[in-house]
């Protein structure tokens, strides 16, 4: 028992990860039907932000926070106006093959700059030690993750689907010629979606800094699993992603405890059944 | 419905060819046979045997992808699995039960082949984007099987694959003798494939890829179609993973990560998609660029692919054949 | 047509066989040259890696001045990032294209394995020093691979037998899922379960790991006195970082089963402090290991590990060898060193087996205190030294298909 409930706390501060990193995918798939497969290098980029800044200039962790996500959204924006913007008159598959070859070349530079085995980086201070659940004892660290992750996740759904901003990003999705008529500048708010989507991957880096390594392969890590998670959910749906991400870190530590061999596959075979019998995904809508 | 952007990748407007242009073709096509088998011949004198070989086995990796890619329209993110699943198959039975190359090559073609099916019969229904995924989704499942199964050795690696004796009399372990059995399977691969893209069952696989609704209504089992194609496209690329595996002598997870799926894509991107040569132009280019670089440049070598990648998609979409056949076409046209 | 091209491919495979028949009882090209295959960027490339690299340069350097051979040395190296395929197609290279007479390092068991059967079928010698996993000696071992710095056995017979005899009775083994987690983990239980103890279970995590959290979690959970980190390099010291985060130790206490200095050195002493190690070599031993490690130093920066010592011995040993019998030639280089016993400041009274085995004494140590420790890299002190035929497994428990019984 005591066994279940600490792989499955475990599993929620994974699927946290997923929730907060599907998000930003899932916004910027809603948004540009572009499937960012760059995600996973914006993340480890956010990390390494981070690092740099403390180790070099002595920026501390929650001013890493906020300076992450900016520097990586900037660098995004940059990408998008420059490059991404020119594929999406053509099929969408050259955008995911454009976003491919900027994610390894970000992952070779990290690579040849800081080898793959890791830097690590501190639990700042104020979030160190832990409380004892009883069944475990958990870092405070951990709990920070959970409530920061699902806290920005809430924050966004909370920005797309109730707000005018969101309504405005949500109407450009599906009709950008009107929206476009409407006087606002649709190009520029796809610039900042996309900027907005790898930010976010930045803020989860900076978070999962203190828990995994921060390496050049974090992200490659990661992605394929968070892409199986936006699918699951439903391309394109905010909500759908965050339950998912949770929902199968969840399922994820359930194997773990009882058939840990399958851990690493029962995420793809859920997708495969849920494509199978929902092809839009859990929450999606039908294009 | 799956979404709408059912566009192909490659969507070429009708080439309305006379019978001059198509005999002129025919000619291209067997002179370009004729040089190739000339040069295959003669290459392994000038260069490294085993370089060669690996060339080989990707070019027949890539084109087989290609089918798929450049005449079908799907894109296949998961094909490394077919590649690796041919490796293992022929790697455990010549290893474990002493079966000659050419019969395990030939188990370990059919096993990727009916990976194939079980693959298509999920994914065929998809396009675009969500066809992508479900491979990547499904090669991912297969990377973890392999992974676990006791008999592939895991993080290990299927090691000690003999090279054997071809038909249990030649043996293979001299490099010369592998080169030219390796070169024959690619050739056949090759012609294969060639032959597919020029029968009936091609030209119906171009109309499906150019407007798949027409198709439809023209009475055409569309999704038969599709399936036929995937599942000769995954035997092909497990023939290029189970040569593979003979010639290396091992067969590893790296095989099967999806990384080795997207260099595939990468090769043919860069060769030119839809184009026949190019996927092999595209392997030889890759293959060739690590080789020189790994030992100069080291860990930049990802960098360049990934900076090759961007620069393809951005500005050399055609790739390599597909420019040179552009530039060829273009100045008959002024002639 | 095929059956041509098949009739001309053998006649023409024939034609190179000929002309690199003829035996040469000369050093081929009057150059040898030495392959280093290590992991240059990855989890183990502290305690390998650029350093060994290093050491066996010097090793050349050392050798070249010292002894004047009428023939050149080179040395070539690679990285093979810890994938036994890179390196089994590089070391392939570098055996058929590139001229490359012996290969050394190859930290990573499942790449020195992959590697040493290439040796085999170029009829090349390979010297291996990183990799523990003993199927070396053991499954896969053959005539032309020495095993040479250390074993799993050596170390499980060093630290886990204490670990017992000193009260640790039950185990939780957290392994590395390859070849050398699971060798350390056999070792080590095989020895426990001799000693009086009890393994309660394990987890494998999948190699290199970063997030140990659910694994760890498991041992706690099992109750058991000891948990075994049956993995090395980076995994070992995140291991041992996030059982801390966790609050597991002080209550369960860790043994790392292969722990290196450069391991101590990036966790600190205040981490590391009474943990025991088994190591075949440390910089602070005796007048001669101080000598050496002080040049070593001096080029590196760092001190060196048993792994990085052992390529420098091993190196200076396969010179001298070829130099003795004045030929590259594989057998009788290697009949050469094995006749020949090893005596310098990395091993006293070694030797090499007829399973490859180089058998020499291994040492127990105990990480210092920070209050007793003079400076950096002054961690060890020494416990017990273990001699070489006790350390390592008997010929006769030998499953090396070389072994006549």
């Amino acid at each position: 028992m005591q066994l279940l409930f600490s792989q499955l706390l475990l599993g929620l501060i994974n699927g946290s990860f997923y929730a907060v990193l599907s998000l930003g995918l899932a916004v910027i798939f809603g948004m540009l039907n572009v499937i960012n497969f760059a995600h996973g290098a914006q993340f480890m980029i956010g990390a390494f932000v981070a690092w740099i800044a403390l180790t070099q200039f002595g920026v501390n962790y929650w001013e890493a926070l906020v300076l992450a996500p900016l520097v990586v959204g900037a660098l995004s924006a940059l990408i998008e106006v420059s490059m991404l913007r020119r594929l999406y008159k053509l099929d969408h598959l050259y955008g995911l093959l454009l976003t491919f070859g900027l994610a390894l070349i970000a992952e070779g530079v990290f690579r040849n700059f800081y080898g793959v085995s890791g830097e690590s980086y501190d639990v700042p201070d104020q979030l160190a030690g832990g409380v004892n659940l009883g069944f475990m004892f958990l870092p405070l660290y951990r709990g920070w993750v959970v409530v920061a992750a699902l806290g920005m996740c809430l924050a966004v759904w909370f920005a797309i689907e109730r707000t005018r901003l969101g309504a405005t990003l949500r109407a450009a999705t599906q009709r950008p010629d009107l929206v476009q008529s409407l006087g606002i500048n649709v190009p520029l708010l796809m610039t900042a979606t996309y900027a907005a989507g790898a930010a976010l991957a930045a803020f989860a880096g900076v978070l999962a800094a203190p828990v995994m390594q921060v390496n050049p392969l974090m992200g490659s890590h990661l992605i394929i699993v968070v892409f199986a998670v936006v699918v699951i959910g439903g391309m394109g749906s905010i909500l759908g992603s965050i339950v998912t991400g949770v929902g199968l870190g969840l399922v994820e530590a359930l194997t773990k405890v009882y058939y840990p061999q399958a851990s690493g596959v029962v995420i793809f075979l859920i997708m495969v059944i849920v494509l199978l019998v929902r092809p839009a995904g859990l929450f999606g809508r039908q294009a | 419905m799956s979404d709408a952007s059912a566009s192909p990748l490659l969507a070429r407007k009708g080439t309305a060819t006379g019978a001059a242009t198509r005999a002129a073709r025919a000619l291209g096509d067997r002179m370009m046979f004729v040089v190739l088998i000339a040069v295959g011949l003669v290459a392994p004198h000038l260069a490294y045997p085993t370089f060669l070989m690996k060339v080989l086995c990707f070019a027949l990796f890539a084109s087989a992808f290609n089918l798929l890619l450049g005449f079908v329209g799907l894109l296949s993110f998961g094909h490394a699995a077919f590649f690796a699943a041919g490796a293992y198959v022929c790697g455990y039975l010549c290893r474990e039960f002493g079966v000659t190359p050419e019969l395990g090559i030939l188990a370990g073609t059919v096993f990727a082949g009916v990976l194939g099916v079980g693959f298509g019969l999920l994914a065929i229904r998809r396009s675009g984007i969500y066809f992508a995924m479900i491979t990547l989704a499904l090669a991912q499942l297969v990377y973890f099987v392999e992974l676990e199964l006791p008999f592939t050795g895991g993080e290990d690696g299927l090691q000690g694959i003999p090279r054997g004796r071809l038909l249990g009399v030649l043996d293979l372990s001299g490099n010369l003798a592998m080169y030219y059995f390796v070169f024959a399977i690619f050739l056949g691969g090759f012609w294969l494939i060639y032959r597919t893209i020029h029968s009936p069952f091609g030209q119906i696989l171009k109309a499906i890829r150019e407007n798949e609704t027409r198709a439809i209504s023209l009475g055409y089992a569309v999704e038969r179609y599709k399936l036929l194609a995937f599942v000769l496209s995954a035997a092909l690329a497990g023939l290029a993973g189970a040569t593979k595996s003979i010639v290396f002598q091992l067969a590893s997870l790296s095989d099967a990560h999806w990384h080795m799926s997207g260099e595939v894509v990468l090769m043919t991107l860069l060769g030119g998609l839809g184009t026949v040569l190019g996927p092999s132009v595209g392997a030889l280019t890759i293959v060739g660029m690590e080789n020189l670089l790994a030992d100069k440049v080291g860990p930049w070598v990802t960098v360049i692919m990934g900076g090759i990648f961007v620069v393809c998609v951005l500005v050399f979409r055609r790739g390599i054949v597909g420019e040179l056949r552009a530039l060829i076409l273009n100045r008959k046209d002024e002639a | 047509m095929k059956s041509k091209l098949l009739i001309g491919a053998a006649g023409l495979a024939m034609v190179p066989m000929l002309l690199v028949g003829a035996a040469h009882a000369q050093v081929a090209d009057g150059v040898v040259k030495i392959g280093v295959l290590t992991d240059l960027s990855g989890a183990y490339s502290d305690l390998s890696g650029q350093g060994s690299v290093v050491a066996v340069q010097m090793a050349i350097d050392d050798f070249v001045a010292r002894e004047k051979p009428s023939f050149k040395v080179e040395m070539v190296y690679a990285d093979h990032q810890n994938k036994p395929d890179i390196a089994a197609n590089k070391a392939r290279e570098w055996f058929e294209r590139d001229g490359v007479d012996m290969v050394t390092d190859l930290v990573t068991s499942s790449t020195a394995v992959a590697v040493a059967k290439i040796g085999k079928e170029k009829d090349k010698i390979v010297l291996v020093n990183g990799a523990a996993s003993t199927r070396l000696t053991n499954e896969d071992c053959n005539d032309v691979t020495v095993h040479w710095a250390y074993d799993t056995y050596s170390l499980a017979n060093g630290t886990a037998k204490t670990l017992v005899q000193r009260g640790g009775k039950t185990w939780f083994f957290v392994t590395a899922d390859y070849v050398f987690g699971h060798s350390l983990e056999k070792d080590a239980t095989d020895v426990i379960v001799a000693s009086g103890g009890k393994v309660l279970g394990s987890a494998a995590h999948p190699f290199p790991g970063t997030d140990f959290s659910s694994f760890l979690l498991k041992a706690q959970a099992s109750g058991a006195q000891v948990i075994g980190l049956a993995n090395a390099g980076t995994d070992t010291t995140n291991s041992i970082k996030q059982a801390a985060e966790f609050g597991i130790t002080p209550k369960q206490t860790l043994a790392g089963l292969l722990v290196f200095i450069t391991d101590v050195n990036s966790l600190g002493l205040k981490a590391t402090q009474g943990m025991y190690l088994t190591e075949g070599f440390y910089w602070d031993m005796n007048e001669e290991t101080r000598t050496w490690s002080k040049r070593f130093f001096d080029q590196h920066k760092k001190e060196p590990t048993m792994v990085q010592a052992g390529d420098y011995s091993a190196v200076m040993h396969y010179l001298q060898a070829v130099k003795a019998v004045n030929s590259d030639d594989t057998q009788k280089v290697m009949a050469q060193m094995k006749k020949t016993p090893v005596n310098d400041f990395f091993a006293k009274n070694g030797r090499i087996r007829e399973d490859g085995r180089m058998v020499h004494d291994m040492y127990l140590f105990e990480v210092k205190k920070p209050s007793e420790s003079k400076g950096p890299w002054d961690y060890y002190k020494l416990v017990a030294t273990i001699p070489g035929d006790e350390a390592f497994q008997s010929l006769s428990a030998s499953r090396c298909p070389l072994i006549k019984k």
